[in-house]
């Protein structure tokens, strides 16, 4: 007997429309509970590694070295003020925390984490991730609008301006998958990538310079360094977040987070084959997505650790000028090897 | 030529990936974190922490009043009031040092003809209220009896070269 079974034997009592709704409720913490716990430990591991890399020990005195850091960082953020600004507009105020993360939580309910373990499996997956993942902007822009004040309003137009610029190069990487593996399906785009060529026969081998553009887009999207020229802490204070305190920051804090995760999952489902196992000895299944985003999460807590931050005219740059152009270049050269049929990736694609 | 050279090597992130295995190499390098409460850094002798007034051996204040220290003060931090004893000698009848003026240099210590006031190598001190940290003569001798044997040893070891 499966859970789903056990659990609509629990609740036969209950009409079915209810018990279903239940059902997804559950499915929806299955998913949210682990994810929140994942974003705590992901702001431990960045402090540990980051620490790591400057030569230090990062934070290891709360709990078993350092263990319960997170948890007394949440703690502490629970029990402070949310200080409201004169001048700011109290209800979009309040509601951009919430905007910032719902979108980030929503996105994972196409996201496949096993052949059959996934909330939704709708055909318009990638549609649905892109629109969902560009909507996080609206919490950052309201954000610095709402707040009255001059820094958060810079934060907020730096972003906004950033994340339209990126959102084109990431638009046009996933047209590249969307060619190679002709569904828009995320589930589908996975098992494209199944093929007796093992790990190169995944999506980074034959469209590598769009994995690439996509991952460090993706860096840009959720304004981590070395794109957080939103942020700036040495430019304009702490950016769009400058007035926010308490469990508001908190939510931001959140946001940009499991948008990290959102993005390294995203990467390794579209990239690098999702549950896909790369060796034959060891099986398919979920541990390989969770050890592919735990790679992508390290690099961008890499990244931060190495680069010192873009210029603005230079992400600018980066965004329209290089990636752009490579990104339409690419689609050209993935359609000619689909329609063409180019071993040894496409030697029996469908079209 | 060398331009579009460039380019292309900029395509390859060539440099970044380059900045990546410096910092990687650093992930796994010896840390050099001190765990501070446990741990600690050495200490030079002529550390300029806490201040004291020292007493010569047979327990009679060294400071004569001279108030050198008061003039060399950068920082005005201290206030001395003096009177003449009995036995003729000139004594202190106020030495008060604001530590949150102090801003430890040493200029007292260098210029106190008679090595009375001092600065310890102590300086995990704090107040807990306005004017804790304001010393009195009577807080300054009490550190420099409870630290003496430092202090002198301090002296000794610093003496060749003052």
């Amino acid at each position: 007997m499966t859970i789903k079974d056990y659990f609509f034997e629990l609740t036969s009592w209950l009409p079915l429309e209810l018990s279903l709704t239940l059902w997804t409720t559950v499915k929806i913490m299955a998913i949210c509970v682990p994810l929140m716990l994942s974003v705590a430990y992901l702001t431990f591991a960045e402090r540990k590694i980051i620490g790591y890399i400057q030569a230090r020990v990062g934070p290891n005195r709360v709990g078993p070295r350092g263990w319960l850091q997170p948890i007394a960082d949440a703690l502490k953020l629970l029990c402070k003020e949310i200080v409201i600004p004169t001048g700011a507009n109290k209800l979009l105020f309040l509601t951009a925390p919430i905007l910032a993360l719902a979108p980030s939580l929503a996105a994972w309910a196409v996201i496949p984490f096993d052949s059959t373990l996934v909330l939704s499996d709708i055909n318009a997956g990638l549609l649905y991730v892109l629109a969902l993942t560009s909507l996080g902007v609206y919490g950052i822009i309201v954000a610095g609008w709402a707040s009255n004040s001059k820094y958060a309003f810079l934060g907020s137009m730096r972003s906004a301006a950033q994340i339209v610029s990126y959102e084109i190069a990431m638009g046009f990487a996933l047209v590249g998958v969307l060619i190679a593996a002709g569904s828009l399906n995320l589930g589908a785009i996975i098992r494209a990538q199944d093929s007796e060529l093992g790990m190169f026969g995944w999506f980074w081998a034959p469209l590598f310079p769009v994995f690439i553009i996509y991952f460090i887009s993706g860096v840009a999207e959720t304004n981590r360094a070395p794109f957080d020229v939103s942020e700036g802490e040495s430019e304009i204070v702490a950016g769009f977040h400058v007035e926010y305190a308490g469990m508001a920051f908190a939510l931001f804090f959140l946001a940009e987070y499991a948008n990290m995760i959102l993005v390294s999952a995203l990467t390794a489902v579209l990239f690098l084959g999702g549950w896909l196992s790369p060796v034959e000895w060891i099986p398919d299944g979920i541990h390989w997505l969770l050890i592919k985003i735990s790679f992508f999460l390290f690099l961008f807590l890499w990244f931060r650790a190495t680069f010192p931050r873009y210029r603005y005219d230079q992400i600018m740059r980066l965004g329209w000028k290089i990636f752009l152009p490579i990104t339409i270049v690419w689609i050209v050269v993935i359609s000619a090897m689909v329609v063409w049929k180019v071993p040894p990736w496409f030697a029996n694609s469908a079209i | 030529m060398s331009k579009i050279f460039e380019y292309l090597k900029g395509l390859t992130l060539w440099e970044l990936l380059k900045g990546l295995r410096l910092t990687s190499s650093y992930l796994f390098s010896r840390k050099v974190t001190v765990q501070y409460p446990e741990e600690k850094t050495p200490q030079s002798s002529r550390f300029r922490g806490l201040h004291a007034l020292r007493r010569y051996p047979n327990g009679e204040e060294r400071c004569i009043a001279c108030k050198l220290c008061e003039a060399v003060c950068p920082a005005l931090a201290i206030s001395i009031e003096s009177e003449q004893r009995e036995d003729g000698t000139r004594r202190t009848t106020k030495y008060e040092i604001d530590l949150t003026k102090c801003i430890f240099c040493g200029f007292c210590e260098e210029s106190c003809p008679v090595d009375s006031i001092v600065e310890t190598r102590h300086f995990e001190y704090h107040g807990e209220k306005r004017g804790d940290l304001l010393m009195t003569k009577d807080d300054l001798l009490a550190v420099g009896d409870r630290m003496e044997a430092q202090i002198a040893r301090d002296r000794q070891q610093e003496s060749d070269y003052r």
